[in-house]
């Protein structure tokens, strides 16, 4: 071991062990929790498959796993297409002194009363809401739509709304990175406006695009107070269920199943995203 | 056209946050439009309810020592990651980062799994810290290494060569220049702390965080103009603690010399 091999070691060593005991630790435990099974308060150690065949064959969890995995694509789309613009914008168009400022504005939301943003979404979407009073006030539509608020739909403009900034920024540091040199380049050889931003400054900033895809698909899966919410009967996630299982019906290891599995999923599908866009970048 | 979009796009970020005040001040206690009237009775009903003074507390004391833990940790992995290179910091690094990416569901059920199950404690503000302490670590690194990054070795070489030992550089040279830094880590992981929700509901035990007790409170119409008050508050002092943190941050790149490139998350 050389001198900065330790000293390294010696600053990293205090932020190491507290993730390794509070998150490495419980995270493996939970593994080894799902393999066990819940008699009533009685908890067999026996280690087993059968939460895992459950959360398989029962058609309420396949639902809804589905539900999350749809519901977390969606976002996604809607988040990552909705922000790729207003990052464009700040870093294009917006005088470099006054970006930061830009930012700002964007990330205040995300980091004030989550709960109640939430809670007011439903208050815009609701029947005697804004969007409805808005709508019947201007004459558009004589009935309060009821489509908007107690279903799918609900928990993914809420979810998008609150995922919004972390879309925004990866993008954003993508577009700074672009040598500028580039695109005048492209211009000067001849290519429109549409066609340097399709073959240049889009590939170019595809790895802010892969990095807002993980940091918004991957989180989104464990939110259970937008549906909770906004969701109604028809828009539970797998995470409602993750957390009755582990508050409600106290079936903990249950509960321990299920999350494993909505990670695995996740995992699974952000790497294939990852494998895909990587192989067609280059190509 | 683009500009008009991005500030459509606002519009629709802050569209929940301005209806706050709208509902705090409506008479009416149904939260819909058409509105009622002028009142500031749901903010004189904040200071005579005696069990949200409780959770303002408890919330304050859980953001408090979060935020102190949190920047601790990350000054340490910060430093560690900026200044030395050596065999595992990616991978350690990786691991200290990673609450950042993972559904807060996930780590809340793990910490309840460990904590009553295998440890057999029971629930209290302190799991609460604990697990804020993890979530907010990640922020925290983000902030500091952009400060360390941005201090010219130079400067601390120059003050050992002057005779100061590592411990006195740190202190008269290194600890001055990253200190915008540390109080923006500060307030940001205060910030987050305050308005943790999906991890504290899991982690409290019969003493509530803040958002656990407006959660408790939001199945009861009766209370909700109330709550919007409470909301109306909690939003103006996030935003303060998060313009000092914004400013705190500035300063220090310019104490430092270095280009500002964008916002906390974005370096």
């Amino acid at each position: 071991m050389d001198q900065d091999d330790r000293r390294g070691w010696t600053l990293l060593a205090p932020p190491f062990l507290y993730a390794l005991a509070l998150l490495a630790a419980p995270l493996l435990t939970i593994l080894v929790f799902s393999f066990w099974t819940q008699d009533y308060l009685t908890i067999d150690r026996t280690l087993t498959l059968a939460n895992y065949e459950e959360a398989v064959t029962d058609p309420l969890y396949r639902q809804l796993m589905l539900r999350s995995v749809t519901v977390a694509g969606l976002v996604t789309l809607a988040t990552v297409v909705l922000a790729y613009p207003v990052a464009y914008f700040v870093s294009f168009h917006v005088d470099p002194g006054r970006k930061s400022l830009w930012l700002f504005l964007i990330t205040i939301p995300f980091w004030t009363s989550y709960l109640l943003r939430v809670f007011l979404w439903k208050v815009i979407l609701g029947y005697n809401g804004v969007l409805n009073s808005a709508l019947t006030g201007l004459g558009i539509i004589d009935e309060p739509l009821t489509f908007l608020l107690y279903n799918v739909n609900a928990v993914v403009i809420t979810l998008a709304h609150a995922f919004a900034p972390f879309a925004i920024l990866p993008i954003f540091v993508a577009l700074e990175k672009i040598d500028r040199s580039l695109l005048e380049a492209s211009r000067d050889l001849g290519e429109g406006r549409l066609r340097t931003f399709l073959r240049v400054t889009l590939p170019l900033s595809m790895p802010g695009v892969v990095a807002a895809v993980l940091i918004v698909f991957i989180p989104t899966i464990g939110d259970y107070v937008t549906p909770a919410l906004v969701g109604g009967p028809g828009g539970l996630l797998i995470a409602n269920m993750i957390q009755t299982q582990f508050l409600g019906l106290n079936n903990q290891p249950m509960g321990a199943t299920l999350a494993v599995i909505a990670m695995l999923v996740v995992t699974v599908i952000a790497l294939a995203f990852v494998l895909v866009t990587r192989r067609w970048t280059r190509a | 056209m683009l500009r008009a979009y991005t500030l459509a796009f606002l519009l629709f970020l802050y569209a929940p946050i301005l209806l706050l005040p709208v509902f705090a001040f409506n008479e009416g206690t149904v939260i819909a439009f058409p509105l009622d009237g002028f009142t500031t009775e749901w903010f004189g009903r904040l200071t005579t309810t005696p069990t949200l003074h409780r959770a303002l507390a408890n919330s304050l004391l859980v953001a408090t020592a979060s935020a102190v833990l949190a920047t601790a940790l990350g000054l340490m992995a910060a430093r560690a990651a900026v200044r030395y290179r050596f065999r595992g910091k990616g991978a350690a690094m990786g691991l200290i980062m990673l609450p950042l990416v993972l559904p807060e569901i996930i780590v809340a059920t793990s910490l309840l799994v460990v904590v009553v199950r295998i440890l057999g404690l029971p629930l209290s503000l302190l799991t609460v810290v604990a697990a804020h302490t993890l979530i907010c670590t990640p922020f925290a690194v983000a902030i500091l290494n952009a400060s360390f990054s941005n201090l010219d070795p130079a400067l601390e070489e120059a003050a050992v060569d002057l005779g100061e030992t590592r411990a006195s550089t740190f202190r008269l040279v290194t600890l001055p220049l990253i200190m915008p830094g540390i109080v923006a880590s500060l307030l940001i992981s205060f910030t987050i702390s305050l308005d943790e929700f999906i991890i504290a509901f899991f982690l409290t035990g019969s003493d509530p965080t803040l958002p656990v007790y407006v959660w408790s409170l939001l199945r009861f119409p009766r209370e909700l103009p109330t709550i919007m008050a409470l909301g109306t508050i909690l939003v103006i002092v996030s935003i303060a603690l998060l313009t000092l943190a914004e400013w705190s941050r500035r300063r220090g790149l310019r104490r430092t010399g270095a280009q500002d490139t964008g916002g906390f998350l974005a370096q």
